[in-house]
């Protein structure tokens, strides 16, 4: 049987259920929404100002670098299995790659890219 | 014939999404009908047995390109796209780039009419591949074998953005700290 | 593909998502059974039926009546779509991700061969991880849903947070693909069957705890970070931003991300004991040699019996850490695991080419 048909069960199923918690919390509950339990919920504060701010760049930076390192981690798999086949030829050339990458975070370190986090 | 069916169900899937990713008005919709497509395409993939790729679409680009999208329009409150309240604009050119890309669509066409079949394998018969070890060893033996340069060039492709994405961000604050340091 | 097959797979499907759900909520009575031994008290005691008080359990349901029954609002201006569907996309990761765990030995009956595991996928950890990453959407959607400043920028930290962690986390999982040469789950299991031999007499399993030992502490601690508990729980942290991307959520919406976090954890250990532990291997025990029925019950018992002392060691972390301030947790992420994940690889290399298993 082709793999993918329990994934497609296992995914179903845990639709049914993510589906069954839905239905609970629609059909259980009391409603009764009044306006001030509608307000954003500022510990007590009216609520003040829009509900979006310009937000730090460092945010951007940061997804950028799990993106370039997320395909960095994803080149490292294949090699990762010929491991041992791949041999001293394989290192040298992962080491290669490997180094081209530290150099890359080395750079964005020295540049204070992952300041004030 | 549930390789036919599966086929047709996710290129639906695909399409519609994608379909999707145009059509509507709010820009996290959007998004995310690309990351419904993304994985849909994933699964076609999937089903030409190429498993690592589609396991790596769904790590990379569902799970990290759009992500980084989604930040952007998140962190931007682009708002909903108005309804459009006149006549649509830009007819002409519109008809012209539908007329072109309909052309390259049926050139595409015309150009492969003989292979049309619902794609099963992507050139190795599954008993095979697994003989051989797995998908993932192949594309590996391929990747550090043939194709190794390209490997070692997307190699120095991430290394040089890298570094744009730290010049782009760090553009201002330099600026700014050398202003003032300028001034004081 | 017959009805039979079928019917085995949706029997092995509904098995290890009820055993999810199940330990999901059994961790929350232990957390807090848990909280109240480290801090010097006796936990939930008072609840009971009819004068029956079994140690406090009754307090899950008390728990799960008391969710089910708040009323489920929707903020004025929150987007009523994605409000609902971020818990659900929140919670799927950890329902699906042990879709590729093997919980137990295979055997054979009436002429079938069973293997105890969901889906025996080529890319077997690729799929923990592209599951998992998914999951990011589902704290995005749920802060950007809730028109809420604070929501919102709960939310961002903790999908900062949680793709930071997601690198460290795939390049641990590399040290174990390299030391066993395969994706596969059954056949890392298998792999750590074996032994380390001194003269022909088996010493240790080749666990691959004993191959990386860094890798372990990385994995598991990147694992913590990217299912937000303490000592990285601050997104959702009691006393700091409210509770972050989920201050909108009530009733079973925000029991939803809840039990999704005490599912995860169950999926945390299951991942962990799988890869670095030997799964459902008894040390010096061969599972294969027995014939079926106590193989599975032993092999299956094997695999629970880890699985919940690696759940205690996550509570224990929980209850023993002071919370990390976001700055620190960062810090941590970037610039401290994943430098020693990147380490782990050449390290790793020494290390298998030492205990002499590089073919040339």
């Amino acid at each position: 049987m082709n793999p993918y048909v329990p994934v497609l069960i296992s995914f179903a199923a845990a639709v049914l259920l993510i589906g069954v918690f839905l239905f609970f919390c629609h059909a259980f509950g009391p409603k009764a929404p009044s306006p001030i339990k509608s307000d954003p919920f500022e510990c007590g504060n009216p609520p003040s100002g829009p509900a979006h701010d310009r937000f730090a760049v460092r945010f951007y930076i940061v997804a950028m670098l799990f993106l370039l390192f997320d395909i960095e981690v994803v080149f490292l798999y294949p090699w990762a299995i010929l491991f041992r086949e791949l041999g001293g030829l394989g290192i040298m050339e992962m080491g290669f790659f490997l180094t081209l990458l530290v150099g890359g975070l080395a750079y964005v370190w020295w540049r204070g890219a992952l300041e004030w986090e | 014939m549930s390789a036919q069916i599966a086929f047709y169900v996710l290129a639906l899937g695909a399409l519609v999404s994608a379909l999707g990713v145009v059509l509507v008005r709010n820009p996290i919709t959007s998004a995310l009908n690309l990351v419904v497509s993304l994985c849909f395409v994933a699964g076609l993939y999937a089903l030409l047995e190429a498993h690592f790729v589609a396991a790596v679409q769904v790590t990379v680009y569902a799970g990290a390109i759009m992500v980084l999208f989604t930040f952007v329009i998140m962190l931007l409150d682009l708002g909903t796209v108005p309804a459009r309240t006149g006549p649509p604009e830009g007819i002409p050119k519109a008809t012209i780039m539908g007329a072109l890309g309909a052309a390259f669509v049926g050139l595409v066409i015309h150009a492969v009419r003989g292979d049309i079949r619902v794609p099963t394998t992507a050139g190795m018969a599954p008993e095979r591949v697994a003989e051989l070890g797995g998908n993932s060893r192949l594309v590996g033996e391929l990747l550090f074998g043939p194709y190794l340069l390209p490997f070692e060039v997307a190699g120095v492709l991430l290394l040089v953005a890298l570094v744009g994405t730290v010049v782009m961000a760090k553009r201002d604050s330099v600026a700014k700290s050398t202003a003032s340091r300028r001034n004081s | 593909m017959d009805l039979i097959s079928i019917l085995i797979v949706v029997a092995k499907v509904a098995f290890v998502l009820i055993v999810v759900l199940h330990f999901g909520a059994l961790m929350t009575w232990a957390e807090r059974k848990q909280a109240a031994l480290i801090q010097d008290r006796i936990g939930p005691n008072r609840i009971n039926i009819l004068g029956v008080k079994a140690l406090g359990l009754i307090q899950i349901m008390a728990d799960g009546l008391k969710m089910i029954m708040k009323e489920d609002f929707i903020p004025a201006g929150a987007h009523r779509l994605y409000h609902t569907l971020a818990p659900a996309i929140a919670m799927f990761p950890a329902l699906v991700a042990l879709a590729v765990v093997p919980f137990g030995p295979s055997f054979d009956v009436a002429g079938r061969h069973i293997e105890l595991q969901v889906a025996n996928l080529d890319v077997g950890i690729l799929f923990v991880l592209a599951v998992s990453s998914l999951g990011v959407y589902g704290i995005a959607l749920a802060g950007w849903a809730s028109n809420n400043k604070y929501s919102l920028l709960g939310t961002v930290r903790a999908t900062a947070q949680m793709i930071s962690y997601e690198i460290p986390m795939g390049l641990a999982i590399i040290g174990i693909v390299m030391t066993y040469g395969t994706l596969e789950m059954n056949k890392i299991v298998e792999l750590q069957g074996e032994y380390f031999r001194l003269g022909g007499l088996p010493i240790l399993p080749k666990w691959g705890i004993f191959y990386q030992p860094l890798g372990f502490v990385l994995l598991f601690t990147a694992l913590i970070a990217e299912t937000k508990r303490t000592p990285f729980d601050l997104p959702e942290g009691e006393s700091e931003l409210v509770a972050g991307f989920n201050v909108e959520y009530s009733g079973m919406k925000w029991g939803m991300f809840f039990l999704g976090e005490f599912a995860s954890i169950v999926v945390v250990s299951a991942l962990v004991a799988t890869l670095y532990f030997g799964g459902w291997q008894i040390p010096y025990v061969n599972l294969m040699a027995l014939p079926a029925l106590p193989r599975v019950l032993l092999g299956v018992a094997t695999f629970f019996g880890k699985v919940i002392v690696l759940c205690w060691l996550q509570l224990l972390v929980r209850w023993t850490l002071p919370r990390f301030r976001y700055d620190q947790l960062m810090h941590l992420g970037w610039k401290r695991l994943m430098p020693l994940a990147i380490a782990n690889l050449p390290l790793t290399a020494a290390w298998i080419w030492m205990l002499g298993g590089m073919k040339s």
